[in-house]
C-alpha cells in the first residue's frame, strides 16, 4: 500500500520543480504588491483551427465542408489558446485561410440548396450588382462572423466588393461569394480584437465592451463566437446589468454547447492536437492506426464530459474512475470484452464500459490517449510519460538537461543484463547529472509500464516481469492503480486545473499582477468540491474576468502606416 | 519602345480577360535560354536551406587539411563528386552564454536566428532576410517542407511564429501547380477573371488596414502588420495571374505528383516523400515560383520499420561499439541522411537549365543542431554550403572556424545574397566578420 517514501529526492534537480510548486501552492509567498488584481493588457487573439471550424458550423451549419487544414498555433503556457494570442498569419497560412474561405463561400452561395437557406433575397438581375440584396446577406452574416455589428463603413466596403466582383464575373452570386470569402479572410474574423471601455464599477479602470465581453464569455464556455441571442443581449445592453448578464450565463451553462467548451478545453490542456503528428509503427502496433488514435481521444473526452458535466463529479475522480466509453477497436487494445449494440459490420458505436475493480486500468492516465500519446513510435518511454504527467497535468516544469550531458551508460534494448526499461534507466541513473532529471519523471512513468506504446496491457518485457513500483512526491505506489490514487490526491492536480482553465478563459498567460486571481479560484474550486462547471461559473461571474488594461502604444499609427504603405 | 511582354499585354488589352498568343517569345530568348536576350538578365539566384538534425560523428568528418586541397573523411566521402561546389565549414560554435541547452532547439535557434531569443520576440530566420532581398517578386516568398513529418519548420519572420511546413508532397503540388498556376511557356495566356475579381475584393480588406491598426496596441499591431504583409503576398499572387509570366524554357510543370507515403519518420516513407519534394522544389524553381526554400529533416520519429528505437533515441541510448569506435545504428542514420542530401544534389545537378543545371544558380546551406548529438555538444558543428548561386560565392574549400560562432556562415551567406547587414547574431553568437574566402 502506498506510504510516504523514504528515499531522498535528488536535491539539485528538485529545486526547479519546488520553485515552480512554491509559486502556485504557497500563497504566503505572494508579495504584498501582487495581492491586488491588476487587469491584463488587452491582446488580440487569432482563432484556433477548432474555433474557426466551430464558427463556420455555427453560422452556416455542420454540412459545410472546410476541405483543408489551417495554420497551426504553437502552445504557450501549456495551451494553444494562449499561443493564439501571440501568433499572426504567415504567408503560407494566408493561402490556407484564403483557400478555405473560397471553399466555404462557394458552398454557401453557389450551391442552390444552401443558397436558398442563407440568401433570403434575389438580385434584380442575376448578372448585375444588387447592393440591397448584398447588404441583406452580408450584414447579418458579418455580425455573426465579426462577433459584433459591422460598422457602416465595413458594410459599405463589402457591398462594394461584391458589386465589383459581380461586374468582373458577370454573376451576382459569384460576386457575393467572393465578398463573403474576403470577409472570412479579414482580420476582424480571424482575430478576436477586444475593445475596451471605462469600467463604471472602478473609477479610472477599464473593462471589455459588451461585444468583447460576449465574445470572451462565448469562446470560453462554448469555444465559439456569440450566438444571435448573446449578440442581441450585448446590443440591447443586457450584459451591462448584473441580472441580464447572469441570465445569459445561466442560459449558456445550461446549453448542450457547454459540452463543446469543456471538450475544447481538455483537448487543448491534454495536448490532443499532437495526435496529428503521432505515428506508431504498424509492424509493432498493428492495432493502433489513425482510427484508434481518434477513438483514443474521443474515449477520454467522453469520459471527462460524462464524469464532470453529466455526473458533476469531483475533477480528481478523473484519475481513478473505472467508468469510460469504448469502441470495439479500443476494446481490442484494452483486451476487454465489449457488448456491441450495433449491427454486425455497421459503424462502430460507443458503449459505456466499466473496468473491473481488479483491472489495472483506472482513470485517464491509463487511457491510450495518455499512454500512447506519450510514447515514441516503437516502444514505451517512462520518461516521456512522467514528464507529461508533471508538465501537462501538474503544471510543473521539468528542468532542461544541463549542457553536454553525458549519455555514457548502457541503454541497449538487447542488453542481456538490463532487460527491462527499469533496469536500463537505473543503470542510466548512476550518472549523477542524469539522475536528477530522471528521478522526477521516471517513477510515475515506470508505474505505467504495463501499458505498451499503444496502450495495450503487458506483464513482461523481454521475458522479464515488469516492476511498476515507484513514488510521486514522497508517496509510494506499487502499481498503476495505486499511482492513480496518489495522483488524484496530489494537490498539484486541482491547482493545475485551475491555472490552465483560468488562463484558458482569459486567453493569455498570467503575470505576477494577476496571480492573486488564481489563488481565489483555487479556494473556490476546493470549496465547490472540485466541480468543473462551478469553476467555470465562478470564473465568468468574477468581476476580474472582464477587466482590462489599455494596450501600451508607443508607436504612432500614422508613422507605422506610412512606413509600410 | 516597350519590348516586355507585360507592356505588350497592358498596352493591348488593358488587363481584360481575353486569351492572347505570345508569338514573340523566341525573339526574347538567346540560344540556350540562359538569359532573356531582350534584357540580358541572368537567371536569378536561389537560396535553399537544408536543416538536418543530429549532426555527424566527431572524428569522422573534419578533414585534416584546410583550403581547397582537402580530403573528405568517411562520413562526407559521398560528397566528393560535388567537392568543387562545396564549402565545408568546421570548428564552429553555438555559444550558450550561460543558457541551458534546450535539446534540439537551442542549436536550431542559433543556426537560423543567430542567437537564443529572450522572451517571445525574436528576429527573422536568415532565409526570411534573404527572401526579403531576392524573393519579393516570387509567387511564394519561401516554400517550407519537411521530409519527416511535423507541423513547424525552422523559418520565421521577425516577431512572428515559426512558419508551418508542408509534410505532404501532394498538398505542396496542389499549392504550386494547382488551378492558380500560370505556365510561363504556354502558347496562350488567359488572364484569370476570377483572379481579377478576387484581387478587387481583397483590396477592400487591405483598405481596412488603417482602421484595424488604430484599434490595437503596439504588440498586436506588429502581429496584425504581419497579417497584412501576408495578405499583400496573396494579392501579389493574384496579380501574377493577370499578367503573362516571363518565359522559362526549363519549366516543365509536372502533370501529377505520384503516390506519396504517409508523412512521418519511417525511413522508406522519408525517402519517398523527399524524392517527391525534390522534384517539386526543382519544378518550383525552374518555373519561377520561388527563390527561397527550406527543407527540415527532423529526427525524433526517424526510424526503420519495425524498430523499437528511432534515430534520436539511438543517439542517447546506443552504446559505442568498441571495435568501430562509434554508435553503429546512429551512424547508419547519419549516412542515410547524407545519402538523401546527395540524392537531392544529384537531381539538381541533372536537371538541365540554360547551359548547365538548376544547381548552377543555387546556394544550399546545410546546417545541423549539434556537434555531437550523443552528448549534445555545441562545438565543432558541421556546416556546408553547396553551389555558388550563379557566381555570388567562391566554393571548393574546407574552412576551419577555430572556435568562431557558426553565425559567421549565416552572415556570409546573407551578404552574398545582398542582405545589407554588417553583423548577424546576438551576444557571443554575434558575427561581424564574414568568411571572406567564400565571397567573390
Amino acid at each position: 500500500m502506498k506510504k510516504p517514501a523514504r528515499r531522498v529526492v535528488v536535491a539539485g534537480f528538485a529545486v526547479g520543480l519546488i520553485a515552480v510548486a512554491a509559486f502556485f501552492f504557497w500563497p504566503e509567498s505572494t508579495p504584498s504588491s501582487a495581492r491586488v488584481f491588476q487587469p491584463p493588457e488587452v491582446k488580440a487573439s487569432r482563432l484556433t483551427p477548432e474555433q474557426y471550424r466551430l464558427a463556420i458550423t455555427d453560422v452556416f451549419g455542420a454540412h459545410i465542408d472546410l476541405g483543408g487544414r489551417l495554420e497551426p498555433v504553437m502552445r504557450e503556457a501549456g495551451l494553444l489558446v494562449v499561443g493564439a494570442s501571440s501568433v499572426s498569419v504567415t504567408a503560407a497560412g494566408m493561402e490556407q485561410f484564403d483557400a478555405m474561405a473560397d471553399a466555404i463561400s462557394e458552398q454557401v452561395l453557389m450551391h442552390d440548396d444552401n443558397r436558398r437557406v442563407f440568401l433570403s433575397c434575389a438580385p434584380a438581375k442575376s448578372d448585375q450588382p444588387d447592393d440591397r440584396c448584398a447588404s441583406e446577406f452580408l450584414a447579418p452574416v458579418g455580425e455573426r462572423l465579426f462577433r459584433r455589428p459591422l460598422t457602416e463603413w465595413e458594410l459599405r466596403s463589402f457591398v462594394a466588393a461584391a458589386a465589383a466582383a459581380t461586374k468582373a464575373l458577370g454573376d451576382f452570386h459569384a460576386g457575393l461569394s467572393l465578398s463573403l470569402s474576403a470577409m472570412l479572410t479579414s482580420p476582424q474574423f480571424l482575430f478576436r480584437i477586444p475593445v475596451i471601455e471605462e469600467d463604471p464599477d472602478r473609477s479610472g479602470g477599464y473593462r471589455l465592451d459588451a461585444y468583447s465581453r460576449a465574445a470572451r464569455l462565448s469562446f470560453f464556455l462554448w469555444n465559439t463566437g456569440p450566438d444571435a441571442e448573446l449578440l442581441r443581449a450585448a446590443r440591447e445592453g443586457e450584459l451591462d446589468s448584473d441580472r441580464g448578464f447572469r441570465r445569459q450565463v445561466d442560459r449558456m451553462m445550461a446549453s448542450p454547447r457547454l459540452e463543446e467548451g469543456v471538450r475544447a478545453f481538455f483537448h487543448d490542456m491534454l495536448r490532443f492536437d499532437t495526435f496529428e503528428t503521432l505515428s506508431k509503427d504498424p509492424a509493432l502496433f498493428p492495432k493502433f492506426s489513425r482510427r484508434e488514435m481518434a477513438d483514443a481521444q474521443e474515449q477520454t473526452l467522453r469520459t471527462l464530459v460524462y464524469l464532470l458535466l453529466d455526473q458533476q463529479r469531483d475533477y480528481r475522480d478523473a484519475f481513478t474512475t473505472k467508468k469510460t466509453f469504448l469502441t470495439p477497436s479500443l476494446a481490442a487494445i484494452y483486451q476487454v470484452p465489449l457488448a456491441h449494440q450495433g449491427p454486425n459490420g455497421g459503424v462502430e458505436s460507443w458503449e459505456p464500459f466499466e473496468f473491473p475493480a481488479e483491472d489495472p486500468r483506472a482513470g485517464i492516465l491509463s487511457h491510450a490517449s495518455f499512454t500512447a500519446l506519450h510514447s515514441p513510435p516503437g516502444r514505451t518511454s517512462p520518461t516521456d510519460r512522467g514528464k507529461a504527467l508533471r508538465e501537462v497535468l501538474m503544471c510543473q516544469t521539468v528542468p532542461a538537461p544541463p549542457p553536454d550531458v553525458q549519455f555514457t551508460v548502457v541503454q541497449n534494448t538487447e542488453d542481456p543484463i538490463h532487460k527491462t526499461v527499469r533496469q536500463r534507466l537505473i543503470a542510466h541513473s548512476t550518472v549523477p547529472s542524469c539522475a536528477g532529471c530522471h528521478r522526477i519523471m521516471d517513477p510515475m512513468g515506470l508505474a505505467l509500464e504495463n501499458f505498451d506504446g499503444a496502450g495495450e496491457f503487458r506483464l513482461v518485457e523481454n521475458g522479464q516481469p515488469i516492476d511498476t513500483a515507484g513514488d510521486l512526491d514522497g508517496m509510494e505506489f506499487s502499481n498503476s492503480l495505486e499511482l492513480a490514487q496518489v495522483v488524484r490526491d496530489n494537490p498539484a492536480i486541482p491547482s493545475c486545473l485551475v491555472k490552465r482553465m483560468t488562463t484558458y478563459a482569459f486567453g493569455q498567460d498570467f503575470t505576477q499582477d494577476q496571480r492573486v486571481f488564481l489563488k481565489q479560484m483555487r479556494v473556490r474550486f476546493r470549496e465547490s468540491g472540485f466541480k468543473i462547471p462551478e469553476l467555470m461559473r465562478t470564473i465568468v461571474t468574477s468581476p476580474e474576468f472582464f477587466q482590462a488594461a489599455p494596450a501600451s502604444d508607443p508607436v504612432s499609427v500614422d508613422a507605422l502606416t506610412a512606413a509600410v504603405r | 519602345m516597350n519590348k516586355t511582354r507585360r507592356g505588350f499585354l497592358r498596352g493591348t488589352f488593358a488587363g481584360s480577360a481575353v486569351a492572347v498568343s505570345l508569338p514573340f517569345l523566341d525573339c526574347f530568348l538567346n540560344e540556350s535560354g540562359t538569359a532573356l536576350a531582350a534584357t540580358g538578365k541572368s537567371l536569378p539566384s536561389v537560396f535553399g536551406n537544408w536543416f538536418q538534425y543530429l549532426g555527424l560523428n566527431p572524428g569522422r568528418w573534419v578533414p585534416d587539411q584546410t583550403g581547397s586541397n582537402y580530403r573528405n573523411k568517411v562520413e562526407l566521402a559521398m560528397f566528393d563528386p560535388w567537392k568543387e561546389r562545396i564549402n565545408l565549414i568546421s570548428g564552429g560554435y553555438y555559444h550558450l552564454d550561460g543558457r541551458p541547452v534546450e535539446t534540439h532547439k537551442t542549436g536550431v535557434q542559433i543556426a537560423t536566428l543567430g542567437g537564443i531569443p529572450t522572451g517571445r520576440e525574436s528576429g527573422a530566420s536568415l532565409d526570411s532576410d534573404i527572401a526579403d532581398v531576392i524573393g519579393r517578386q516570387s509567387r511564394f516568398q519561401t516554400l517550407d517542407v519537411t521530409g519527416t513529418g511535423g507541423r513547424f519548420g525552422v523559418s520565421k519572420r521577425a516577431g512572428a511564429a515559426y512558419k508551418p511546413v508542408e509534410a505532404s508532397p501532394a498538398a505542396l503540388y496542389r499549392r504550386i501547380f494547382g488551378a492558380d498556376f500560370t505556365d510561363p511557356n504556354a502558347a496562350e495566356f488567359v488572364p484569370s477573371t476570377r483572379a481579377l475579381a478576387k484581387a478587387s475584393v481583397l483590396s477592400q480588406v487591405s483598405d481596412q488596414r488603417r482602421a484595424v491598426l488604430k484599434t490595437v496596441g503596439a504588440s498586436d499591431r506588429a502581429r496584425l502588420d504581419e497579417y497584412f504583409t501576408s495578405l499583400r503576398q496573396l494579392e501579389k499572387q493574384l496579380a501574377m495571374q493577370l499578367e503573362p509570366p516571363e518565359p522559362l524554357p526549363a519549366c516543365a510543370p509536372p502533370p501529377n505528383i505520384g503516390e506519396e507515403a504517409e508523412p512521418g519518420g519511417e525511413v522508406t516513407a522519408v525517402e519517398r516523400n523527399i524524392d517527391l519534394f525534390t522534384s517539386l522544389l526543382i519544378h518550383a524553381v525552374t518555373c519561377g515560383q520561388t527563390r527561397v526554400f527550406n527543407v527540415t529533416m527532423n529526427t525524433q520519429g526517424c526510424r526503420k520499420a519495425g524498430s523499437t528505437q528511432n534515430w534520436h533515441g539511438y543517439t542517447h541510448e546506443e552504446p559505442i561499439d568498441d571495435a568501430l569506435g562509434y554508435q553503429p545504428e546512429t551512424t547508419w542514420f547519419i549516412m542515410w541522411a547524407n545519402q538523401l542530401f546527395t540524392n537531392f544534389l544529384r537531381k539538381l545537378e541533372t536537371t538541365p537549365e540554360g547551359a548547365g543545371s538548376v544547381l548552377d544558380r543555387m546556394l544550399l546551406l546545410w546546417q545541423t543542431d549539434h556537434g555531437y548529438a550523443r552528448t549534445h555538444t555545441m562545438d565543432n558543428v558541421t556546416t556546408m554550403t553547396v553551389g555558388n548561386a550563379g557566381g555570388l560565392f567562391r566554393t571548393g574549400r574546407h574552412i576551419a572556424l577555430a572556435g568562431d560562432p557558426v553565425t559567421r556562415v549565416g552572415l556570409t551567406v546573407q551578404q552574398g545574397f545582398g542582405v545589407r547587414t554588417g553583423a548577424w547574431g546576438s551576444q557571443s553568437n554575434r558575427a561581424t566578420r564574414p568568411i571572406t574566402d567564400m565571397l567573390i
